[in-house]
């Protein structure tokens, strides 16, 4: 089984800060990580036992337990539910007759559920063997389980199977934007670095992943920041429940990203540049690996970049493995050095003590696309766009309730009912914008405006019409956050855990108002006491849910104003020992 | 900020003037100072890790763990307020929930953190539905018990073994609520990995996951660190002999 394992470690330097990519490979190969490849790869980078297998059991694609050949799983973000996702996945584990989550007797299939692929715009999605395959249907899961059944190889499925499709509805400035390659990287070194940070500042560029810190503030702090190196780093890790803009960016405008990172390389003294890109877009790499080894024949990478005299950059790629909590950038940056995605603490901030605790800017795919046109353009094209506290456009990844899924490029200030109207949405109840970590917002509010003053966002736009259930969708986010969380502190770790055990209750129509009560307490400790992003926001959609929409969870409750007690399931260990599961084993639901 | 140089430095910590030495934390310059704020994770000899959140306070209005956050001058800190209390009590009752603690059974009863801190906390129940994980023991050593039951995952063994010890007996695998203490062998066993009883990793256990072997009630129930004396009491005074 170790056979290749000396050669693989080879490859990788024996270095032990690529550790996640080394295990990326171990499953890509052997299907899962084993004791003993656990064992040999410590003594091969020589890392304990102990933090490869703390590695290994972090990434929710890793597996430290045998799976089936094929290790299928369907995304159970909320828009590949509303499409239908779960009872495909039930048509393909009653063709194979197992459980979610179990391992077919004869080892060739398992069947499970992962977080959001970022294919919500032609969802319902699944990743089978880590390749994405969207737009299923019944004969598509026919086709799968009918080449999953023969054995065939996953590299020689159909082609037209793994098709991902282009869905960009609208562009505005950064998207409608020509930029001949290096036009960015001129008038940056024409500039000069100190003039390139300025005109960025001039810019109000803010980072759009959600945070929305000053982009110049940043890049000034880490190029003023005392290392041995410094480090550009893309965060391409777009696991947001709904968010998929940056998969487009990284096809047709990955130039503009990687010309964004460069100008940020030589606005910071910045000589390697690395894009953490999710594991769920391994079908972005080869065409963004071709795309550096142009840019590198083309002079716009490597040393010299256009003749320009100590202007070094060249950019690495990393592919994630399943953890949102690595779009945080210090969590990022700990994955990035191959350790469990853990959020640091702060500060240090990264701009000090980033990436091997070297001066770091980290920046989002789109702020990059940004940072490349305004060196190109300047300052007051960009700024011209937008509202004075939120310059520019924002690219929205709409899905949902929609006659047109897709990406959409509007200029910060458009309410979001113009976003709706040019989508095709008809009969809105609430739209999520943000995904799960932003602002449910209902119908009363439609006139607000996505800005970072009125309505922030990171991206996602998902739009529930008025025949879903609010609180299902409210119980999917809750599942989410429980099933993402890092665990390392104690309110994330525990608390969306409760979260999620609570809302069910209430779904089930189990709940009382103490319930209620409890789910407000529970994301007040989530916001208060938090270590990181993940947590802070990981009550918010309930918490927005209970001020918006209480009557949807009003007429769930039971009419009890105690807590309800669940006598029928508490009877369960009874049934199992007793070998019985007739009527007469059942309490009736209405009573005696 | 003000002019104040940092060596004569103080912050407010409930209306009190708390001095602090440049580099310190809002927890390490309270305790230093004799004033008690709750927490586990935190020990002294380590890095502040920031993770049990149990000394949250809010600094200028904002809450933050103590034990990561910088003290500055002028930081007007609240800790002893009902509110900041109210949010300890509710993290203290998710690891009751999260884990098997059942006091009245346990070795460690008396001498444990997480119940001392409860009770400063005036913790009476664990409030939220008991999660129950199935959590078993390591008693493959010859001489230490592993009770996982028991475990919060604050890292001070791991940390311990790692920075002191040398040997990283110990690491946390999983992630979320299923995040769980593993130790340095492919057996799993804790007879399988260099652990001696002297190592640094044996005496940083805050509850009672690590136990000798035969050691068990050599002081009864009653006689114990914390049935003598409240918790804030015994964290003032050690640090004031360390």
């Amino acid at each position: 089984m170790n056979h290749d394992l000396t050669a693989l470690v080879g490859r990788h330097g024996g270095d032990g800060s690529r550790l996640v990519q080394i295990l990326r490979e171990v499953m890509a190969v052997e299907g899962w990580i084993s004791p003993p490849t656990i064992t040999e790869l410590a003594r091969l980078l020589h890392l304990s036992r102990a933090h490869v297998e703390g590695v290994a059991g972090f990434y929710a694609f890793f597996a430290t337990t045998p799976h089936g050949r094929f290790r299928v799983l369907f995304s159970d973000n909320v828009t590949d539910v509303m499409a239908g996702s779960h009872e495909l996945r039930k048509r393909m584990l009653d063709s194979f007759r197992i459980e979610l989550g179990e391992v077919s007797r004869d080892g060739l299939v398992s069947v499970g559920a992962t977080s959001c692929t970022g294919l919500c715009d032609q969802g319902p999605a699944l990743l089978v063997n880590g390749h994405a395959i969207a737009r299923l249907t019944p004969a598509r899961i026919g086709a799968i389980t009918s080449l999953i059944r023969a054995g065939s190889p996953v590299e020689q499925w159909p082609d037209n199977l793994f098709t991902i499709d282009h869905h960009v509805e609208r562009k505005d400035l950064l998207l409608g934007t020509e930029l001949a390659p290096g036009a960015g990287i001129d008038a940056a070194s024409g500039r000069g670095r100190a003039g390139t940070v300025a005109e960025i500042e001039a810019s109000l560029l803010r980072g759009r992943g959600g945070a929305g810190f000053s982009t110049g503030a940043k890049w000034k702090a880490c190029a003023a920041a005392p290392g041995e190196q410094r480090y550009v780093v893309c965060n391409a890790d777009e696991g947001e429940p709904g968010t998929f803009k940056d998969r487009e960016l990284l096809r047709e405008w990955a130039p503009l990203v990687v010309e964004g990172m460069t100008v940020a390389g030589w606005a910071v003294g910045a000589h390697k540049g690395l894009i953490y890109l999710r594991g769920e877009y391994l079908f972005l790499l080869p065409a963004l690996e071709a795309l550096l080894e142009e840019r590198r024949r083309a002079g716009l990478l490597g040393a010299g970049i256009r003749g320009v005299p100590g202007f070094d950059f060249d950019v690495e790629i990393h592919l994630g493995a399943g953890a949102y909590v690595c779009g945080e950038e210090s969590a990022l940056l700990e994955s990035l050095e191959g350790k469990r995605g853990i959020p640091r603490n702060r500060p240090p901030y990264p701009v000090t003590h980033g990436y091997r605790q070297q001066p770091t800017v980290v920046n989002n795919v789109e702020t990059l696309v940004a940072a490349a046109l305004i060196a190109a353009r300047g300052a007051d094209w960009f700024r011209a766009v937008g509202t004075p506290k939120s310059a520019g456009t924002k690219i929205h990844s709409v899905s949902g309730d929609v006659a047109r899924p897709g990406i959409y490029e509007f200029p910060f200030g458009t309410s979001i009912r113009t976003l709706l109207t040019a989508a095709g949405a008809t009969k809105t109840q609430a739209v999520m914008v943000g995904g799960p970590s932003g602002v449910l917002v209902s119908a009363s509010e439609f006139d607000r405006r996505v800005a970072f003053e009125d309505v922030p966002s990171a991206g996602a736009f998902m739009v529930f019409d008025d025949s879903r259930d609010v609180l299902s969708v409210l119980d999917n986010f809750a599942h989410f956050f429980a099933h993402e969380s890092c665990g390392f502190c104690t309110p994330c770790r525990v608390g969306t855990t409760v979260q999620r055990q609570i809302l069910g209750r209430v779904v089930a129509g189990k709940g009382s108002r103490r319930d209620v009560d409890e789910l407000l307490q529970v994301s007040r400790l989530l916001k208060a006491t938090s270590h990181c992003g993940l947590g802070h926001t990981a009550g918010n959609a309930v918490l927005d849910g209970l001020t918006k929409f209480r009557p949807a969870f009003d007429r769930r409750l039971s009419s009890l104003d105690v807590p309800t007690f669940d006598l029928d399931a508490a009877l369960a260990p009874a049934r199992e020992a007793t070998a019985r599961d007739d009527a007469g084993a059942h309490l009736d639901e209405e009573g005696p | 900020m003000t002019d104040t140089p940092e060596a004569d430095a103080t912050f407010q910590l409930d209306g009190h003037d708390v001095p602090f030495e440049p580099g310190q934390t809002i927890l390490q310059a309270a305790l230093a100072a004799g004033k008690y704020i709750p927490y586990l994770c935190f020990h002294r000899e380590f890095h502040p890790h920031g993770s049990c959140k149990v000394c949250t306070v809010k600094v200028n209005g904002r809450t933050g763990a103590s034990c990561t956050t910088p003290a500055r001058p002028g930081d007007v800190v609240e800790s002893e307020t009902e509110e900041i209390r109210d949010l300890r009590r509710h993290l203290v009752q998710f690891l009751f929930t999260e884990g098997n603690h059942f006091c009245p059974s346990c070795e460690q009863s008396g001498n444990c953190t997480l119940q001392a801190v409860g009770y400063d906390l005036g913790v009476t129940t664990g409030h939220y539905v008991p999660l129950f994980p199935n959590r078993p023991l390591d008693a493959s050593h010859p001489e230490v018990l592993l009770d996982f039951n028991r475990c919060i995952l604050c890292e001070l063994c791991v940390r311990a073994s790692t920075l002191v010890d040398h040997k990283s007996v110990f690491a946390l695998s999983g992630r979320g609520i299923d995040k769980h203490l593993v130790v340095n062998a492919e057996s799993g066993r804790l007879a399988d990995t260099n652990l001696a009883v002297d190592d640094k990793a044996m005496s940083v256990c805050p509850v009672g996951v690590i136990q000798r072997k035969r050691r068990g009630f050599l002081v009864p129930i009653g006689k114990r660190t914390y049935d003598e004396r409240p918790i804030r009491e015994v964290a003032v005074d050690r640090e004031k002999e360390a």
